[in-house]
C-alpha cells in the first residue's frame, strides 16, 4: 500500500492498493442537502477571461465559424509550446492548457483520414502543408484508408445509399472517456507502474495475434502517459505525483482531458463524472483554510471555460450530421450512490452555476443524473437553470445505476459507460425507416433505384397488407442488422489499428469491457407507418418502373406519442426485434451489442435521403429526432407524449433513448417558482416511470423565429437550446436545422 | 349513470389549480362573456359524451406527474350545468385519492333545491374551487356576460360561510374590467370572505379571437389589446395578490 503526503486527510484503504477512484469517492465525499445560497459570483479574473473568450467567439462567428486552423504541424501531446486565452492575462488563468498554441485554433489531425483533414482545412480556405499531406498519403496509412481498403461492395453501396449512415469511418469514433481523475489522485508515475505490471502479467507461453495487439497497446499507453508529463511540463507543472490541493487536482485532471483532445478528434470527447471527485479536494482545502468559496467557484469556472474552448476541424458533410460545432464535452452532476446516499455535493451546484456566472453555453454538455430521491434543493436548482438557460439535460440515474453502477460517465450525448472500466465502439445509425421501404421495394432504393439489399420479392398490391409487410420487413431487418454489424466490425478494427486512443486508454483499466453501440434512425416513422397499415389503409403510388415512391394513408390510425398502447406496443416491438437481431451477430473484440434511439441533428440529413413513408411523411422531410414522436403526431399534449416514451424499455436500448421537448414558459406557470416546481414534478413523473432521457427547453417559438431572423442581436450570441442529445447555440445551426427545430411541437397550453 | 359532455381534455394543465393537473373542459355555458377565449365550449351539444369512470381512467395515466399538489380540474364551459355528472366524477376521484378542483363562473348557483342539495353533495368531494368574478358591478356584469352576478357573489358568500377553500380569479380586460373603482370594490368584497387562499389576476389575451370567426360570430373585443404590464401590476396591487410588492 502506497502512502503519499498528498493524501493526508483522505479516508479509506482499497483505493490505495490499486487504481480505484470509485472507492476513493465513496470513502471521502460529503453529500450536500442545502440550497444554492452559498454560491459565489464570478471573480474579476473570471469576468476578464470570459470577456476575452467571448470576443474570440465573436471573431470566430464572423469568420464563418472557424477562427484559425493549423496547416503546418500534426497535433500531438507535445507539438506546441504553451498557449493561453490571452498571453497578457495568463497570470489570471487558474487552469491552463489549450489544444494548440492559440485559443480556438483548430489542430491538424490526419490519423482518422488525411483526405478529410485536408477537406476540413479547405472548407474554411486553409491549405495544409503539402509535405504533411504526402506523408499521410504515401508513407503512413490512416484509419479512413484502412476501412475503405477492406469494405465489401455491398457495404459501400449500403453506405452510399445511406441505409447505414453517419458511420465513424470518416472521422474519429470518440465516445471513449479516460478516467482523467486518476492523474489527480495517483499521479502519472503510479499509473505507469500499473500499466507496466499489466504488461508483465499479460505474458504467456505461445503468445499469438491478440496478445501481441494488447502488448503493443499497453506500450502505446505507457508512451502516452510519459508524453502527458512532458505536456504538463511545457506549462510548468510536474504531474508525476498526486495532486496536493484542489487547484492541482483540477489542473492534473484537465491535463488528462487535454491529452485526449490533442490526440483524438472523436465525435464525442466527454469529460466524465468529475464533480463529486473534485469536491473532495475543494472541501479539504476549505477545511484547511487555504481555499475560499470564491476561489473554488473560480477554479470550476476556469475549468469550464476550457471545456467551452474545445474545437476540432470538421468538413461540411460532418457539420450536416452534427450541427453547431459540438464536441460533447459531457460532464455529469447529481446521481445516487449504490448505498442510497445522494452524490450531490456543493460542486454539483458550482458546475451548474457556471451557466449563471458565464451565461448559457452548449459545452460542456452538462447532464443531471436524475432521481426522484435527489435532494429537493438540488432538483429545484437544476430546474431553475433549465428554465433560465435551456442548457442542461436530464438522465435517469434510477435506470442506469442498476446497469452501470454509481461511477458511470456519459460518454457521448446520452450513453452511459463505467468510468475507467469500459469503452464503447460507436456505431452511428441504421435507418430503419428506409429499411421498411426496402422491404416494400424488394431491396431497391427508393431514391437512387439501385438494388442495394438482396432482391427479395417486392410488395405489389395497391394497398399495403400488414401481415405481408411485417413478413418482408423482418427479412429485411435481418439483412440490415447483419450488414450493419459487419461494417462496424471493420471500422473498429481499423480504428484500433491506425487511430488507437492511447492517451485515453492509458487512463482506463487494461482489462476493459467493451460495448458495441449501434443506433436506430427513423424510429417514430416506422411505428406510425406500421400503425397506418395495421389500423388504417395505405395506398401505394408507384413510378413507371413499379417502384413504390409515395403513399397515401387513409382513415384514422393511432400514432406513437399519444400514450396509446396500440402504437406504443409497436414501438416496443420494433426496438426489441432490432436488438434481438443485433445480438445474433459476432461483434468485434467480443464487445456487447447495445442500441440507441438517438439521432443528434442528423435526423435532417437522414430525412433528406429517405423517400416518402406510409405514415404520410413526404420524401426528403426530416425524420423525427431520436425517440421523439413524429412531427404533428403528438395530439394529446406533453404528458401523453412523455408517457409513450416511458414504455420503451431501457434495458433494450442501453445506449440511450433520447427525447427532446420544448415547453413554453407560460405553460409551466405564471411565476418562476411555479415553473420550477412544475418542471420538477414533471421530471419526477417521467423518470419514476422508467424513462431514460429528457432534453428540456423552456422558451416560445417566437423567440426561435426572432433569433433566426435576427442572429446579430446581442441577446442571441449565447442563446442555447437542447437538440437531440446535446446543446447548441441556435444561431450556429444551419438554416434547415433551424426550421426543423421550429417545426417541432412546442408544448404550449394555456 | 350520467354522461358528461366534454369539450376537450388536457393532460398538462399547469395554470388551473395547484401543481400539474389533468383538465377536463366540459361543454355548455350559459354565460356569453365578451372576452371568452373558448366560445366553442358554449354549446353543450358540441361536446363528446364520456362516462365518469372513463375519464378517471384517462386521468390516472398522468398521476405520476402530479406530485404532492396536482390532480384533476374540471373547467369549461360551465361545469356546474352538469352537476350530476360532476358529483359522480369527483366521488370516483376521491375514491382514488385524487385532488379535485372545480373551475366555475358560479352562474348556475342558487340556494334553491334541487340544485342547492346537489351542490352541497358536490362540495363534499371537491377540494378547491376556482371562482371567476368577472365584474363586481352588476350592470357592467350583465353588459359583459349577458348574465347577472348577484347569485355568483352569493355563491362566494356561501362558500365563505362553510369555509370551502377558493381561489378568486379575475380576468383583466382593458376598458371593461380594469378600472380602479371596480377593482377596489372587488377587493372590498373579497376582504369580507373568509375562505380565499389565493387571488389571481388573469390578463386578457386575444388568442381566442379566431374561434369566434370560425363559429361565424363577431368578436366583440376586436381591437382590444392585452393589458399593459403596469395595468396588470396595478390590479395585482389593488387585489393584494402578492404578485407585486
Amino acid at each position: 500500500m502506497k502512502e503519499w503526503t498528498q493524501w493526508d486527510g483522505f479516508k479509506g484503504r482499497l483505493w490505495k492498493y490499486g487504481v480505484d477512484v470509485r472507492d476513493f469517492i465513496q470513502e471521502n465525499y460529503t453529500p450536500y442537502e442545502g440550497d444554492e445560497s452559498f454560491l459565489s459570483d464570478p471573480t474579476e479574473a473570471t469576468n476578464k477571461l470570459w470577456g476575452e473568450l467571448q470576443k474570440l467567439q465573436k471573431a470566430e462567428r464572423e469568420k464563418n465559424g472557424v477562427l484559425d486552423m493549423e496547416t503546418e504541424v500534426v497535433s500531438s501531446l507535445t507539438a506546441y509550446g504553451p498557449g493561453y486565452i490571452n498571453e497578457e492575462l495568463k497570470e489570471l488563468e487558474k487552469v491552463v492548457g489549450i489544444q494548440t498554441d492559440k485559443p480556438l485554433k483548430r489542430a491538424f489531425m490526419p490519423y482518422g483520414g488525411i483526405n478529410l483533414a485536408v477537406k476540413a482545412c479547405e472548407t474554411y480556405g486553409y491549405k495544409p502543408n503539402e509535405k504533411m499531406v504526402e506523408i499521410f498519403t504515401k508513407y503512413h496509412k490512416t484509419h479512413n484508408q484502412g476501412v475503405f481498403d477492406i469494405y465489401t461492395p455491398e457495404m459501400k453501396k449500403a453506405r452510399h445509399n445511406k441505409i447505414i449512415t453517419g458511420l465513424p469511418d470518416t472521422y474519429g469514433r470518440g465516445r471513449i472517456v479516460g478516467d482523467y481523475r486518476r492523474i489527480a489522485l495517483y499521479g502519472i508515475d503510479e499509473l505507469i507502474e500499473c500499466k507496466k505490471a499489466d504488461f508483465i502479467e499479460g505474458e504467456r507461453h505461445g503468445m499469438k495475434g491478440t496478445d501481441f495487439r494488447l502488448r503493443e497497446e499497453i506500450a502505446d499507453q505507457i508512451k502516452a502517459l510519459k508524453e502527458m508529463k512532458e505536456m504538463a511540463a511545457i506549462y510548468g507543472f510536474d504531474i508525476s505525483e498526486p495532486a496536493q490541493n484542489a487547484r492541482e487536482a483540477v489542473q492534473w485532471l484537465y491535463f488528462g482531458y487535454l491529452a485526449a483532445i490533442k490526440t483524438q478528434n472523436g465525435a464525442a470527447m466527454s469529460v466524465g463524472r468529475i464533480s463529486t471527485f473534485l469536491d473532495i479536494y475543494i472541501k479539504r482545502d476549505m477545511e484547511k483554510g487555504i481555499l475560499t468559496e470564491d476561489e473554488a467557484q473560480e477554479l470550476i469556472d476556469h475549468m469550464v471555460m476550457k471545456f467551452r474552448m474545445v474545437k476540432f476541424a470538421r468538413h461540411t458533410a460532418y457539420n450536416e450530421l452534427f450541427s453547431g460545432d459540438p464536441v460533447w464535452a459531457t460532464l455529469e452532476v447529481g446521481g445516487l450512490g449504490q448505498d442510497g446516499r445522494s452524490m450531490v455535493t456543493k460542486n454539483d451546484f458550482r458546475f451548474l452555476h457556471t451557466l449563471e456566472n458565464m451565461g448559457p453555453s452548449p459545452e460542456p454538455n452538462l447532464t443531471v443524473l436524475y432521481s426522484e430521491r435527489l435532494p429537493e434543493t438540488f432538483k429545484k436548482y437544476a430546474a431553475y437553470i433549465s428554465v433560465e438557460t435551456s442548457s442542461i439535460q436530464y438522465e435517469n440515474d434510477d435506470v442506469m445505476r442498476p446497469v452501470w453502477g454509481d461511477d458511470y460517465s456519459i460518454c457521448c450525448c446520452v450513453s452511459a459507460t463505467q468510468t475507467g472500466k469500459e469503452i464503447q465502439f460507436f456505431g452511428a445509425r441504421a435507418n430503419l425507416a428506409k429499411c421498411l421501404l426496402y422491404a416494400i421495394n424488394g431491396g431497391v432504393d427508393e431514391k437512387t433505384k439501385e438494388q442495394v439489399a438482396p432482391a427479395y420479392r417486392p410488395i405489389t398490391g395497391e394497398y399495403l397488407d400488414y401481415d405481408e409487410l411485417m413478413e418482408r420487413y423482418d427479412v429485411m431487418l435481418e439483412w440490415l442488422s447483419k450488414l450493419y454489424v459487419d461494417t462496424l466490425n471493420m471500422i473498429h478494427y481499423m480504428h484500433d489499428k491506425y487511430y488507437y486512443e492511447s492517451a485515453e486508454m492509458a487512463l482506463i483499466d487494461t482489462n476493459v469491457r467493451r460495448t458495441f453501440a449501434t443506433g436506430i434512425a427513423g424510429f417514430s416513422h416506422v411505428v406510425d407507418s406500421l400503425c397506418a397499415v395495421k389500423y388504417g389503409k395505405v395506398k401505394v403510388i408507384r413510378d413507371e418502373q413499379g417502384i413504390a415512391v409515395d403513399y397515401i394513408p387513409e382513415g384514422e390510425f393511432p400514432r406513437y406519442g399519444n400514450d396509446d398502447d396500440k402504437a406504443d406496443d409497436i414501438a416496443v416491438w420494433l426496438l426489441k426485434t432490432f436488438m434481438s437481431k443485433l445480438k445474433k451477430c459476432h461483434t468485434y473484440r467480443d464487445s456487447e451489442p447495445t442500441t440507441s434511439i438517438l439521432t443528434i441533428t442528423s435526423n435532417v440529413v437522414y430525412g433528406k435521403a429517405t423517400g416518402s413513408l406510409p405514415d404520410g411523411r413526404k420524401a426528403g422531410e426530416p425524420l423525427a429526432p431520436g425517440a421523439n414522436p413524429s412531427y404533428g403526431a403528438e395530439q394529446s399534449g406533453l404528458l401523453a407524449s412523455l408517457n409513450s416514451l416511458t414504455k420503451l424499455p431501457y434495458e433494450e436500448a442501453l445506449d440511450g433513448i433520447s427525447n427532446t421537448q420544448t415547453i413554453n414558459p407560460g405553460a409551466l406557470g405564471h411565476t418562476e417558482e411555479e415553473r420550477i416546481n412544475k418542471l420538477t414534478t414533471i421530471m419526477d413523473g417521467y423518470f419514476s416511470q422508467g424513462a431514460h432521457h429528457l432534453n428540456v427547453n423552456v422558451f416560445g417559438v417566437e423567440k426561435l423565429k426572432d433569433a433566426m431572423e435576427n442572429p446579430q442581436k446581442e441577446e442571441y450570441a449565447n442563446f442555447t437550446i437542447r437538440v437531440s442529445g446535446y446543446a447548441v447555440k441556435f444561431i450556429d445551426l444551419t438554416k434547415e436545422q433551424q426550421l426543423d427545430v421550429i417545426a417541432r411541437t412546442c408544448h404550449n397550453t394555456l | 349513470m350520467a354522461k358528461g359532455y366534454v369539450h376537450s381534455l388536457e393532460s398538462f394543465g399547469s395554470v388551473d389549480g395547484p401543481g400539474v393537473r389533468y383538465v377536463i373542459f366540459t361543454a355548455g355555458c350559459p354565460m356569453r362573456c365578451q372576452f371568452c377565449h373558448n366560445p366553442d365550449t358554449w354549446d353543450i351539444q358540441g361536446g363528446t359524451p364520456y362516462e365518469a369512470k372513463e375519464l378517471i381512467q384517462k386521468a390516472l395515466r398522468y398521476r405520476s406527474y402530479w406530485g404532492k399538489e396536482g390532480g384533476i380540474t374540471v373547467s369549461g364551459g360551465e361545469p356546474l350545468i352538469q352537476i350530476d355528472f360532476l358529483i359522480e366524477l369527483f366521488t370516483l376521484a376521491k375514491e382514488e385519492g385524487i385532488h379535485t378542483t372545480l373551475d366555475t363562473s358560479g352562474n348556475p348557483f342558487t340556494r334553491q333545491n334541487p340544485f342547492f342539495m346537489k351542490f352541497q353533495r358536490l362540495l363534499e368531494v371537491t377540494d378547491l374551487i376556482l371562482l371567476d368574478i368577472k365584474q363586481i358591478n352588476e350592470e357592467k356584469h350583465i353588459e359583459l356576460t349577458r348574465q347577472k352576478n348577484s347569485n355568483i357573489l352569493d355563491m362566494a358568500q356561501y362558500l365563505s360561510e362553510i369555509r370551502q377553500p377558493v381561489w378568486i380569479r379575475h380576468v383583466l380586460v382593458p376598458g371593461l374590467t380594469d378600472n380602479d373603482r371596480d377593482l377596489k370594490a372587488l377587493n372590498s368584497f373579497i376582504q369580507t370572505l373568509k375562505n380565499v387562499e389565493k387571488v389571481e389576476v388573469l390578463p386578457y389575451h386575444n388568442l381566442g379571437e379566431y374561434k369566434w370567426k370560425e363559429l361565424g360570430l363577431d368578436y366583440p373585443l376586436k381591437g382590444v389589446e392585452p393589458p399593459e404590464k403596469d395595468r396588470v401590476d396595478n390590479a395585482n396591487r389593488i387585489l393584494h395578490t402578492g404578485k407585486v410588492d
